[in-house]
């Protein structure tokens, strides 16, 4: 059993990989401990000062839509948020999250505001995710297949390490 | 002996994703598949680099079925940028890769137009509008570095194999309609999650009316409604253009007749006007009569949506028909999809009458679209553009607005420095 703990960080829908870094910063480096500094600033630009280690992302529907790149996720994990949680993901962050050890949850996420504290207990029958403040609990079932796998392993780069292929 | 029973009837995406897998596939399974064409570009392939060497790579499985285009920095904007390219060069020396240079043009436009990109072919492309070589019956998808590093590194990726939306076209164009706002019509209908997980089919009576060009464009777009992949039936069109590549690769695959959809959605071509999408979302669509007067400072022509040598001409003809003087203030950019664009373009006059007009014409590539390279708006400024993406910030400066319309309607912009309708201009 995992547990996490953490300030809920309210964003709204359709949040794309644009918004979480622009494009404009990676043409200088990819490095994610200095593109953190820039992390959502086309959504607030204040926003990255005032990231604390275990914050949790809190988005709507559709998150990381948009271009693929995936210094969205890297800059996320380095700015010291290991998970997010939005009603839906796009399928290319979703991705991205995984291959990187960044949780992404599905789950309703409409009652959680600002500064709310989120707990999360994950384990292999499923994650369970508490708003502290409301006290509604949704569980969600474990992340099955290869995706599972992944996340797992710690990413992508682990898995392949030790599987050297994908395996079903 | 009796012969074994059929497989149950599949989508286009059910069946190459089974060819793929070898096996029979159904929307929800997870499939690993080798992979035909994967494509890096010089904004993703860095990184994918540095998981490839993490990953402990020391080959690429098949360096014949990886490409790399230099098109997000074209030309290099900075030495960082300049450090990608030469870093991308490195690794496509040392494992056999073959890179499309700076100015060649965007990754998937390459793909299609020098025919590396075959119907019934799985791509994926570290690019998320790869998604466009489904114009050509492909299941094209795009990825981040660290699939494309492990695509690089296996020859395979997994993937769900998704549900698929059937979008139907009918009816006849009207004049002034161009390709593009029937996309952005598409994704207005779907909204910006509205093909999320999905896949996309495009067939219908009308769809014979669309050519290759057209295909590109809709199928471009519809990952700005979250699609997967945006393929469509094979017909005449698909086979005029497979017939000019001298190849036996690839097959057309048809969706079979009882094939399961998600949905269907039909959209009456007839009933499309010319629209534009209004900052800051591609699916904020309105008709175009509804913003009208809006004042433009730039004109963006260009990208992998709408870059192409129809879309020139399109916008040509307008700005011809208006007179061809800019209005007063307003920058024209123009930056072909490719080299091959712009070598056609250069051949037939269109560059030479646009530059007359005062435009700036830029290196081939994916140019000012994401603030990579090209023309950065100044602050304020309102720009209306063919791409795909109209983000705050987008082009690389959070207090300009970008509006999405087609080439016409951008066109038409540049002539009156403010939202227009094509079809007015006389």
């Amino acid at each position: 059993m995992k547990h996490h703990r953490g300030r809920a960080r309210r964003l709204g829908d359709d949040i794309n990989t644009d918004y979480i870094i622009a494009s404009t910063r990676k043409k200088e480096t990819l490095d994610e401990n200095i593109l953190k500094q820039y992390l959502l600033e086309a959504v607030d630009p204040a926003f990255a000062a005032t990231v604390r280690a275990g914050d949790v992302l809190v988005a709507g529907k559709n998150f990381g839509c948009g271009s693929a790149m995936e210094v969205a996720a890297t800059v996320v994990l380095a700015a010291g948020v290991p998970v997010v949680l939005a009603r839906s993901f796009a399928r290319s962050f979703y991705r991205n999250a995984i291959n990187n050890g960044l949780l992404p949850i599905e789950c309703d996420t409409s009652d959680i505001v600002e500064g709310d504290t989120i707990a999360l207990s994950i384990d292999a029958s499923g994650t369970t995710i508490v708003n502290e403040r409301t006290g509604r609990r949704e569980t969600r079932a474990p992340l099955g297949g290869i995706a599972g796998d992944i996340l797992a392993a710690g990413g992508l780069v682990p898995y392949l390490q030790r599987e050297g292929r994908f395996v079903r | 002996m009796t012969p074994p029973p059929p497989p149950p009837p599949r989508t286009i995406s059910e069946k190459i994703l089974s060819a793929k897998s070898g096996g029979n596939a159904f929307a929800g399974d997870v499939v690993v598949c080798d992979v035909d064409l994967v494509l890096g570009t010089d904004a993703s392939a860095p990184m994918a680099i540095a998981y490839f060497d993490r990953m402990g790579g020391t080959r690429v499985h098949d360096a014949s079925r990886v490409v790399f285009a230099l098109d997000h920095y074209a030309p290099p904007s900075s030495p960082a940028t300049k450090g990608f390219h030469d870093q991308v060069r490195a690794f496509a020396k040392k494992h056999g890769v073959r890179v499309f240079e700076v100015g060649e043009g965007i990754s998937h436009q390459i793909a299609v137009e020098r025919g590396l990109a075959h119907p019934g072919m799985l791509v994926v492309g570290a690019d998320s509008h790869t998604v466009t070589c489904g114009a050509v019956n492909a299941f094209a998808t795009g990825v981040g570095s660290s699939d494309l590093a492990a695509a690089m590194l296996t020859g395979q990726l997994w993937f769900r194999v998704p549900q698929t939306v059937r979008v139907m076209f009918d009816g006849s164009r009207p004049p002034g309609v161009s390709a593009k706002d029937v996309a952005l019509t598409l994704v207005s209908a779907l909204g910006a999650d509205g093909a999320e997980y999905h896949a996309l089919e495009f067939t219908g009576p009308a769809a014979r009316d669309f050519s290759l060009d057209d295909r590109l464009v809709l199928s471009n777009l519809a990952v700005e409604a979250g699609a997967k992949a945006a393929v469509w039936h094979p017909d005449a069109v698909l086979a005029a253009h497979v017939a000019r590549f001298a190849s036996d690769q690839g097959e057309p695959v048809f969706p079979d007749e009882d094939a399961r959809y998600v949905r269907e959605l039909e959209i009456d071509v007839a009933s499309v006007v010319p629209t534009v999408a209004l900052p800051h979302a591609p699916d904020n669509v309105v008709p175009i009569a509804q913003a009208p007067d809006t004042p433009i400072h730039m004109v963006f022509l260009g990208t992998c949506t709408a870059g192409r040598v129809a879309d020139y001409h399109e916008a040509l003809a307008v700005l011809e028909r208006g007179g061809g003087k800019l209005a007063n203030g307003v920058q024209l950019v123009v930056t072909p999809a490719s080299s091959d664009v712009e070598r056609q373009l250069a051949a037939d006059g269109t560059l030479v009458k646009l530059a007359r007009m005062g435009a700036t014409i830029t290196m081939p590539g994916c140019g000012a679209c994401c603030g990579t390279s090209g023309v950065i708006p100044g602050d304020g400024m309102n720009v209306i553009s063919t791409a795909n993406r109209n983000f705050k910030a987008r082009m690389g400066n959070a207090t300009a607005s970008i509006y999405l319309a087609s080439p016409a309607a951008c066109a038409a912009a540049a002539l009156t420095g403010r939202i227009t309708d094509p079809r007015s201009v006389a």
